[in-house]
Parts: structure tokens; C-alpha cells; sequence
């Protein structure tokens, strides 16, 4: 019963959390795990820098459409 | 069991809904025949097409370890969960392409373009974007003209990066004509089109100074920014003293896209073109699933026949029988060859499990499919006569409206001026007449569905609204190419003088950015004072650059299936390119031969030199004459290129093949060594 009455917070988490990751809202945080994980000691980029150069790195190659 | 029951229902219902679309005849058919019938051939091709061809042509293997597990670096390459990475792909292919195209085609009738769009997308593009997509994430996310190049050879490889740059030039110069025609003595579109400029700045400077990386709430604000601009367009519509601001012949507005476009190349990518794409994104994923479900809701009768008079080639959006030209005009809708850009680009990179091909490559390209049936029932749900008097040129129907409506009624498709001004007042518009281009049709298309769905009050608005998505898109696909188009350019001159090569070196950024914007901006120019409208010769000339660049794409993949050694399955991409090649050819041959000023090009450049020669020419149209003829010769020799690259791509394939199958040496597989994954999804899917 409880479950159930959880179900719609649970999906609206998810949706969310899809929308985070689909759009990149959650690159950062996704790139300071990794750092931490596999180059633990090295100095991260800000916040700022990551943007940036997340960016010009996505708009070097083809990435939209006719 | 539910699965197989569900199969047969699915089988079924497609078999009933194909039924449906083949026996209602000369009587009004109802879109949701079409919308049925297009969802279940997809679900269909998906099931087993789609799975068939990813258990025995590809080999797929779940097991093994994709580029982004064995190379995640954080930022490229990551491993990322198959619904986002949809998501990215979905959003990356889905263009203006599948609105124009459809809308186009919609001259012969809805049958043909619906017919297309289905056969097409199942058999053909899903197929070749699926397939690359493998193939590029089994070579650590190789771009298509590198697969060329290593798979084929050095002068496959080149002929891929010319037919990329001409397709991105081409693309944008008929893409700018599209907003061109949209704007033209329209206040309210232009200036809500303007002002979609400052928003993206606003959100360019939010994500980068105020609130960095937050991509979500910066795309919030500009959605909220431009819906803002589309009532304030409204509000300025209506202002004697503004409107006049922003009312602006066809010429004006073109500058300003050129000038734009320029703006766009060279400026840091965080302020102006990565905004602009936030904001189009979200515009475009809400619009498509308002749309669909709008369809659904108010389920249209569609009013255009099935099949026009004008499959004999004498239509007036552009000249041409349905074959070969319904298949060029479709062009994205079906098969699409600048997705396999795409699928060699960022989506290999974040593949996590090589069984995610099949949703991302051919599921994406299934909707995007879906997109341009629902572009195609917005167009046909019009009545015909009113369809044919937005969408025809002043040059082929007359300049007045008196005149316009006289020759399409005399076409057997009736429809009046008082129609027309009641249609345009009811749109906010003063007229409506000879907005070729495809998107003003499809925007009152979209309008009335909008409208009898959530309120026929508002149908000004729903137009705008639609006018702006259109308009969005377009653009940030303009700045878009054009900045690709620019490294492309500095990779090339590079070879001519090292310095140019640097993509960081300011003169060298203005002098490319300027020679791309110059090339699309000549064709955007000549569109805009041919009478005819432009889209005519331009948007056949797009159609046989993209199915060029499928030819390519679907050359590269027989190549490899064929060096892998699985030589029996290589009709799944040799059938789709024979078409293709066949198509292409056609189309390109009777654009160079044809002796109808309608089609040939060459015919129609000596057509109008002798009529100017003659003197029988007003003299505003002879003013521009000399440009035309020069313009109609060079698309000509354009389209012969064009030509000759796909055939060289194709005989170098073929030579490829025949090396293999006579057991000759050739350059070895580029495919990147099995390693086993050691990620949990890739093992529980591999040992089920």
C-alpha cells in the first residue's frame, strides 16, 4: 500500500533525473564522480571552465540536423 | 505469450489500418487511418526488422566493451543509460528537414509522401542509421568520412568531406529562404523572431556567468522569454506607430539572416549558439508531443486527394513527376543521409551496451519518421485550393491574388480571395499568398489543429507559435552548419597554407566563417528574387545532396558487411542503396537533361536568355535575369558534382567487394579488438 502511494513521487524522480541527464544539467556533477573516482588529486575544473569548454567541445563536430 | 498476442494485434491493426488507406477513394479520409498505420509498421519494423538485423548482420554482442566503457574519459565518452542516450540522438537528428519535405511532396497527393515516409523510414533510413551507429561505436566513434577513408580508401574518404560541405551549404541557403518567406511583410513573426536573438543571449549569459551549467533553469527562462516575445509580436502587430519596424521585403530579411549567420559563426559558442539550441531543443520535443496529441484528440478528416494531377510533373511547388521526385523532396522523413553524421558523431561515444543500437539508432529514427507524417496530415488537412494558393510561387500563378485563385481553381482545386483574406486575418497575417517555403502551410495547418483542440479563440497565436518553432530551429540548425562548415573549410585550407588550419587564429576564423556564409548566403539571395520562389530549384537540389550522402553512408556499411565476410546479408543495405542511387540519379539527370524549363536546369538558364534576349521580359524581372541564368547553370554543374561523387563512392565500394570476394589483399578491418565489458548491465544482458 505504501508502495503504491509512493509510485508517483517515484516516477517524477525519475523523469527528472532523466531530464537532468538528457539536457546535461547534470554534467558536472557527473564529471567531478568521475574525477574523484579515476583522477583522484588532480586539480577539477570549475564549474565555469567545465561549461565552456563542454561547449566548444559539443559544437566542434556535428551535433544538429536538417 | 503477452508478447506474441500482442504481435498479432499489432500485425492486425497495421494490416487493418494499410487496408483502410488502400480502399478509401475519392472521399475524405480521416488522419488517424494514417497515424495507425504508421505506428504499427514501426513497432512492426522495430520488432523484427530491427532485431533480425542486429542478431544476424551486425553480430551484436552484448558483452562486449563499448568505446565509452573502455575509453570514459567524464566528458565525451561515458557510459550513459540507452533511454538519454534516445533522448540525445532523438534530438540531435529531428530538423526542419521532415517538416518542409513532407509538406513539399503533399503536391502529388497524401498517398505517395505517406507511402514513402513508411517503406522509406522501416526499410531504409532506420536501417542505415542503426547500422552506422554500430559500426562507428565498434571503431571508438570514427566520424563517416574517417570510416571511408579506412574502410574504402583515401579518395572515398574525400569525396564524403566535399559532399558534406556542399549538403551544409546548400541546407542552410534553403533553410534561410524558408524563415525568409515566413518573415517577409509579417511584423509579427519578425519581430518575434528578433526577438528569440536577445533571449538567447540572456540565457547564453545566465549559463555562463550567473548560474553556470545550470542548463535546466536557463532553458525554463527562455522558453519564458520567448513565449513572452511571441505575445509581445502580437501586441506589436497591432501598434501603427511599431509595426512598420518591423515590416521587411524578402531582401531586407535575407541580409539580416546572412548577417546573423555570420554573427553566429564567430562569436564564443556559449552566447549566442548553444542558448539558441536549449531553447530550440525544448520548443521542438514540445511541440512534436502537443501535435501528436492534438492529432489524436481532434483525429482531422484530410481534404487533399490522394493522389493530384500533378504526379505528371507539372505541379507548381516545384516541377517533376513522383518519381523520381517524391523520394528527393521527402529527402529526412525516410532516409536521411546526414544522420549517419550524427550516428558517427557524439551518440557512438555514449553508447554503453551495443544492444542499445537498435532503440537509439533505429528507434530515433523511427519517430523522426512519425514527425513527418504528422507534417504531412498538418499540410494535407487544408483544403487543397488553399494549400496550393500559400505554397505556389507568384511566377507560376500570378502576382495578384485575382489571379492566383483563377489558375488554381482552373486546376480543379477551388478556393477565393475572400477565402484567403478570411484564412489570413484569422492568422494575424495580411496575406497569405505565395509564402512558399512549406512552413507557413504547415504552420496554419498546426494552427487548426491547435485551435480546434484548445481553443479556436487563439489561432493567431497557435500560427505564430508555430511560425516561432519553425523559425527557432531553423536557425539554430543555420549556426549550426555554418560553424561546422567553417572548421570543415579551415581543415581544408590548412592544407593549402598551415596557419589557415588553426581553428583558434582569428583571421583565419573570419576569413572561413566568411566564405561559408558567402557561398550559403549567394544561394539565399538568388532564391529570394527568383519569382518562382526558389524553393523550387533549391529544395530538389538539398533533396539530391542529403540522398547523395545516404549513398554514402550506405556504401560504407555494405563495404564493411561485405569485408566481414557476411556476403549474404548485404542486400539489407545494398536494396536501400540501389533505390537510393537509382533515385539520385534520376533526379540529378533529368535536373541536368530535361528539356522542360519546369525541371531542367540547363533548359531553364536558356529559356530565360532567350526570353530576355527577345525583350518579352517586365523590366523588373529582367533586371534579375543575368543572375538567375547564371545561378540555374551553376546548381547545374553542382548537381552533376554531386553525381559524380556518389558514383565514385559507389564504384570504389564495389571495387572494395570484388577485391574481397576474389580473395585479393585489402587494407584490414579498422574495427577496435573484443575486450569483454565489465560493466553489470552488458553481463546480465549477455547471460540472461
Amino acid at each position: 500500500m505504501r508502495r503504491a502511494a509512493q509510485l508517483p513521487r517515484r516516477c517524477a524522480a525519475a523523469i527528472w533525473r532523466w531530464l537532468r541527464a538528457a539536457s546535461g544539467d547534470d554534467a558536472y556533477e557527473r564529471y567531478r564522480t568521475h574525477q574523484a573516482a579515476r583522477h583522484a588529486g588532480e586539480p577539477a575544473m570549475s564549474r565555469r571552465a567545465f561549461y565552456e569548454d563542454t561547449q566548444r567541445r559539443k559544437w566542434s563536430g556535428i551535433s544538429r540536423c536538417c | 505469450m503477452i508478447r506474441k498476442i500482442s504481435t498479432v494485434l499489432l500485425a492486425l491493426a497495421a494490416a487493418f489500418a494499410v487496408g483502410g488507406l488502400a480502399l478509401y477513394r475519392h472521399e475524405p479520409i480521416n488522419a488517424l487511418w494514417i497515424l495507425t498505420a504508421a505506428v504499427c509498421i514501426y513497432l512492426l519494423g522495430y520488432r523484427f526488422y530491427a532485431a533480425w538485423i542486429a542478431a544476424r548482420v551486425l553480430s551484436v554482442n552484448a558483452s562486449r566493451a563499448t568505446p565509452a566503457e573502455r575509453l570514459n574519459n567524464g566528458r565525451d565518452f561515458v557510459p550513459t543509460h540507452r533511454a538519454i542516450v534516445f533522448g540525445h540522438h532523438f534530438a540531435a537528428i529531428a530538423g526542419p528537414g521532415p517538416l518542409v519535405g513532407p509538406t513539399l511532396a503533399a503536391q502529388f497527393g497524401y498517398l505517395p509522401g505517406t507511402l514513402w515516409i513508411l517503406v522509406g523510414a522501416v526499410l531504409g533510413g532506420c536501417v542505415q542509421d542503426m547500422i552506422i551507429l554500430l559500426l562507428s561505436t565498434r571503431r571508438d566513434g570514427r566520424s563517416l568520412g574517417q570510416m571511408a577513408r579506412d574502410e574504402l580508401g583515401p579518395l572515398g574518404g574525400f569525396a564524403a568531406l566535399i559532399g558534406t560541405l556542399i549538403i551544409m551549404i546548400i541546407l542552410s541557403a534553403v533553410l534561410g529562404l524558408v524563415i525568409v518567406n515566413v518573415m517577409k511583410h509579417s511584423p509579427w513573426a519578425t519581430s518575434t523572431v528578433l526577438a528569440t536573438i536577445p533571449a538567447a543571449l540572456i540565457v547564453g549569459l545566465y549559463l555562463r556567468l550567473w548560474r553556470p551549467g545550470r542548463v535546466l533553469e536557463g532553458s525554463l527562462l527562455g522558453v519564458i522569454l520567448i513565449l513572452l516575445a511571441l505575445l509581445a509580436g502580437g501586441w506589436v502587430d497591432h501598434q501603427p506607430l511599431l509595426r512598420p519596424l518591423f515590416d521587411y521585403a524578402a531582401v531586407a530579411l535575407a541580409g539580416f539572416v546572412i548577417v546573423y549567420g555570420f554573427c553566429a559563426a564567430i562569436l564564443p559558442v556559449w552566447l549566442l549558439l548553444a542558448p539558441r539550441d536549449y531553447l530550440s531543443t525544448f520548443l521542438k520535443l514540445g511541440t512534436v508531443v502537443l501535435l501528436a496529441v492534438a492529432i489524436v484528440l481532434t483525429h482531422p478528416q484530410i481534404k487533399m486527394p490522394a493522389v493530384t494531377a500533378f504526379t505528371d510533373g507539372t505541379g507548381p511547388l516545384f516541377g517533376g513527376k513522383v518519381f523520381p521526385f517524391v523520394f528527393i523532396t521527402i529527402a529526412c522523413g525516410a532516409v536521411s543521409g546526414f544522420h549517419a553524421l550524427v550516428a558517427s558523431g557524439t551518440t557512438p561515444k555514449l553508447i554503453t551496451n551495443e544492444a542499445d543500437v537498435r532503440l537509439v539508432g533505429y528507434g530515433s529514427m523511427a519517430l523522426e519518421s512519425f514527425v513527418a507524417i504528422m507534417a504531412l496530415i498538418a499540410a494535407t488537412l487544408l483544403d487543397p485550393g488553399v494549400f496550393f494558393a500559400i505554397n505556389s510561387g507568384a511566377g507560376v500563378v500570378g502576382a495578384s491574388p485575382a489571379a492566383a485563385v483563377h489558375t488554381i481553381s482552373s486546376w480543379g482545386y477551388p478556393v477565393t480571395v475572400e477565402q484567403m483574406q478570411a484564412l489570413a486575418n484569422a492568422m494575424g497575417e495580411r496575406t497569405l499568398f505565395a509564402r512558399s517555403g512549406g512552413a507557413p502551410s504547415l504552420a496554419v495547418g498546426m494552427a487548426s489543429i491547435f485551435g480546434s483542440t484548445f481553443g479556436r479563440g487563439l489561432l493567431a497565436l497557435w500560427y505564430h507559435f508555430a511560425i516561432m518553432f519553425e523559425a527557432v530551429f531553423i536557425m539554430a540548425v543555420l549556426d549550426a552548419g555554418t560553424r561546422v562548415g567553417r572548421f570543415m573549410l579551415q581543415d581544408l585550407l590548412g592544407h593549402l597554407w598551415q596557419p589557415l588550419g588553426r581553428t583558434s587564429w582569428y583571421p583565419s576564423v573570419l576569413l572561413a566563417s566568411a566564405l561559408m556564409v558567402g557561398a550559403w548566403g549567394y544561394f539565399l539571395y538568388i532564391g529570394v528574387i527568383d519569382p518562382n520562389g526558389g524553393v523550387n530549384i533549391l529544395w530538389p537540389l538539398f533533396g539530391i545532396s542529403n540522398q547523395m550522402l545516404a549513398g554514402i553512408a550506405l556504401s560504407v556499411a555494405t563495404g564493411i558487411i561485405i569485408k566481414s565476410g557476411k556476403r549474404r546479408y548485404a542486400l539489407v543495405t545494398l536494396v536501400p542503396l540501389a533505390w537510393v542511387a537509382l533515385v539520385t540519379t534520376t533526379a540529378a539527370w533529368q535536373k541536368i537533361t530535361s528539356a522542360d524549363s519546369r525541371i531542367g536546369l540547363f533548359a531553364a538558364a536558356d529559356d530565360l536568355a532567350r526570353k530576355l534576349a527577345s525583350g518579352v521580359l517586365p523590366p523588373e524581372r529582367a533586371a534579375v535575369a543575368p543572375q538567375l541564368i547564371f545561378n540555374q547553370r551553376l546548381d547545374a554543374w553542382i548537381t552533376m558534382l554531386l553525381l559524380a561523387i556518389l558514383w565514385f563512392v559507389i564504384l570504389d565500394m564495389a571495387r572494395v567487394c570484388v577485391r574481397r570476394l576474389r580473395g585479393l589483399p585489402l587494407r584490414s578491418s579498422s574495427e577496435a579488438p573484443y575486450q569483454l565489458s565489465r560493466l553489470q548491465s552488458a553481463t546480465a544482458q549477455a547471460q540472461p
